[in-house]
């Protein structure tokens, strides 16, 4: 649960929190782009301290870290299994960095985002709002979610419920008494929310207007030529730098 | 007996939900703690059985600190039923519900089925025996997790919220049961908002606001102090609100019990009379 919270939207003023999220966007897919091309770690490293003034301007610094500490653990597997199949010390370091590099775009995304935001992108891309809303409801409720499962496991071990006790098919049975709560709530919350929604006419017009409407403004169209500018100068430095000058 | 010792706790996200909380409960005492939303009482009942562990301070039970224990070996002496039953109900059947507990501590086949009749019929869910939980109303259900934990007999029993979504007939008799069950020794413990129940229960309460405890005495003379209890965001109960606006005619401030009321009512109309 607590690396969920690296990727929590929290409502800050930032310039970054401002960016269109489509804008936004971009970004963090130029980003994770240009990661996926290099295999060698320092353009990985620059790549990833690249994204430190975002970081700050967004000042998200403390959930980014707990983002990234969550991402350490498997971090560590994929540099340990690399070292393992026989990859060598550098590739086997850069690989998990280039995880963390991933693991941090996507974070900063979305702890600047609120779900609305990345809704109404969805719809101006003209995604079915039907879709958009599925998806943002999804992203919202996983926190109401998250909350849930502590207060039922809490309700559990209260009557004596040990969830690390017993061989390995025990302790899966001991979520059984977790899941079904949850799934039940669940479902029964989506039920009464399209109860709640029909009431208020949702659906009943082929053509909805929206409460906010995006706009792309000067700082968005910086930010997205200086991420064009990113991805033009890595595929510069993949393709007409030799290997051997990059390590 | 709980001792609760300046105890703060705050949540991961930084919220500070306890600041310097010190109680102390002895056995077969009934409280009942009462307060605003988020003054911090269903953090402060998940301590007594080691669900949350102190960030400062430390809770006890008969002399164990609850750092020492696992919350299964706390919750066989101190149960605890949660606000809402759907956090808990998942058997198929009412009566596998409530051998949930006794199953866990490793109770014998035969005490089960002994227990579980028993808190069956404690809280007159017999005919639901073999119905799904799921398919009782709102007061069924929690009367199904009231009695899952009633079943092991705990020696402190803590609810919270018990009388959200009872009517009237079922609070009465909750009421009747948690009394019984006080005069057979239990320590209860309540969290409630609802003054009007707490006032009929007549137990020791204590105030909550903001993470901390403003005050703490019988019922009869904290629920009818206007300051105190506008400060834990209730109002006082009808009753002593009616006498305490009649105090011009001699009436005493401090009524919260109906019958006592309807005698002194009864006593200054007669007096009036003669
Ligand atoms: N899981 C949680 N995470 C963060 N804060 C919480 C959590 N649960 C409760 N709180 C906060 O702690 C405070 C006390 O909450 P709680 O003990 O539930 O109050 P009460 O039961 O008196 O209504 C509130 O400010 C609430 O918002
Ligand atoms: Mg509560």
């Amino acid at each position: 649960m607590r690396a969920f919270e690296g990727l929590r939207f929290r409502k800050v003023s930032s310039p970054i929190h401002r960016l269109d999220p489509r804008a936004k966007f971009i970004g963090s897919f130029i980003v994770f782009s240009v990661a996926v091309l290099f295999t060698e770690l320092m353009p990985l490293i620059a790549l990833f301290l690249l994204q430190v003034p975002i970081i700050l301007a967004a000042k998200v610094v403390k959930q980014w870290l707990e983002s990234l500490r969550g991402a350490l653990f498997l971090s560590g597997m994929i540099f340990v299994m690399n070292l393992f199949v026989g990859y060598a010390l550098l590739y086997s370091a850069a690989m998990s960095f280039r995880f963390l590099t991933l693991v941090a775009s996507f974070s900063w995304f979305f702890l600047t985002t609120s779900p609305d935001d990345l809704g109404l992108a969805l719809e101006r891309s003209r995604v079915p709002y039907e879709l958009c809303f599925a998806f943002t409801t999804a992203v919202r409720f996983v926190p109401v979610l998250a909350d849930e499962a502590q207060t039922i496991i809490d309700a559990q071990r209260s009557r004596g419920l040990e969830l690390d006790r017993g061989d390995i098919l025990k302790r899966i049975r001991n979520y059984i008494p977790i899941l079904i709560p949850l799934i039940v709530n669940a479902i029964r919350r989506s039920l009464e929310l399209a109860e709640a929604m029909e009431s208020r006419a949702f659906g009943s017009e082929a053509e909805r207007t929206s409460l906010h409407v995006l706009e792309m403004r000067t700082f968005d169209y910086v930010f997205i030529i200086l991420a064009v500018v990113l991805l033009f100068v890595a595929l510069y430095v993949r393709f007409f730098i030799p290997f051997q000058w990059i390590i | 007996m709980i001792e609760v010792d300046k105890v703060s706790y705050a949540y991961s996200s930084g919220t500070v939900a306890l600041k310097e909380v010190s109680l102390k409960i002895q056995r077969g005492e009934f409280v009942a703690i009462m307060g605003e939303n988020g003054a911090g009482k269903t953090t402060l009942i998940k301590h007594l059985n080691g669900l949350f562990k102190p960030t400062k301070g430390s809770v006890t039970i008969d002399d164990v600190d609850t750092r020492e224990r696992s919350v299964a070996e706390l919750s066989r002496k101190v149960g605890l039923v949660f606000q809402n039953p759907d956090h808990q109900l998942f058997s198929e059947t009412v009566e596998e519900e409530i051998a949930f507990g006794l199953v866990n501590f490793g109770y014998d086949p035969e005490t089960v089925k002994r227990r579980t009749v028993w808190a069956l019929n404690l809280l007159d869910l017999k005919r639901y025996r073999d119905s799904s939980p799921f398919m009782l109303s709102g007061g069924e259900r929690k009367r199904v997790a009231l009695a899952s934990v009633l079943a092991w007999n705990p020696e402190y029993i803590v609810l919270d919220e018990p009388t959200i979504g009872q009517d009237q007939m079922q609070k009465d008799r909750l009421r009747e049961l948690i009394i019984q069950l006080n005069t057979q020794g239990r320590t209860v413990i309540i969290v409630s908002h609802d003054i009007e129940f707490v006032a009929d229960c007549a137990p020791r309460v204590v105030l909550m606001s903001q993470g901390g405890i403003i005050a703490d005495g019988p019922a009869s003379t904290i629920l009818t102090d206007y300051g105190k209890v506008l400060a834990a965001s209730l109002v006082r109960p009808q009753i002593t609100q009616l006498f305490q606006s009649l105090s011009d005619l001699g009436l005493s401030g401090n009524i919260i019990d109906l019958y006592e009321a309807e005698r002194l009512l009864v006593e200054l109309i007669k007096g009036d009379k003669l």
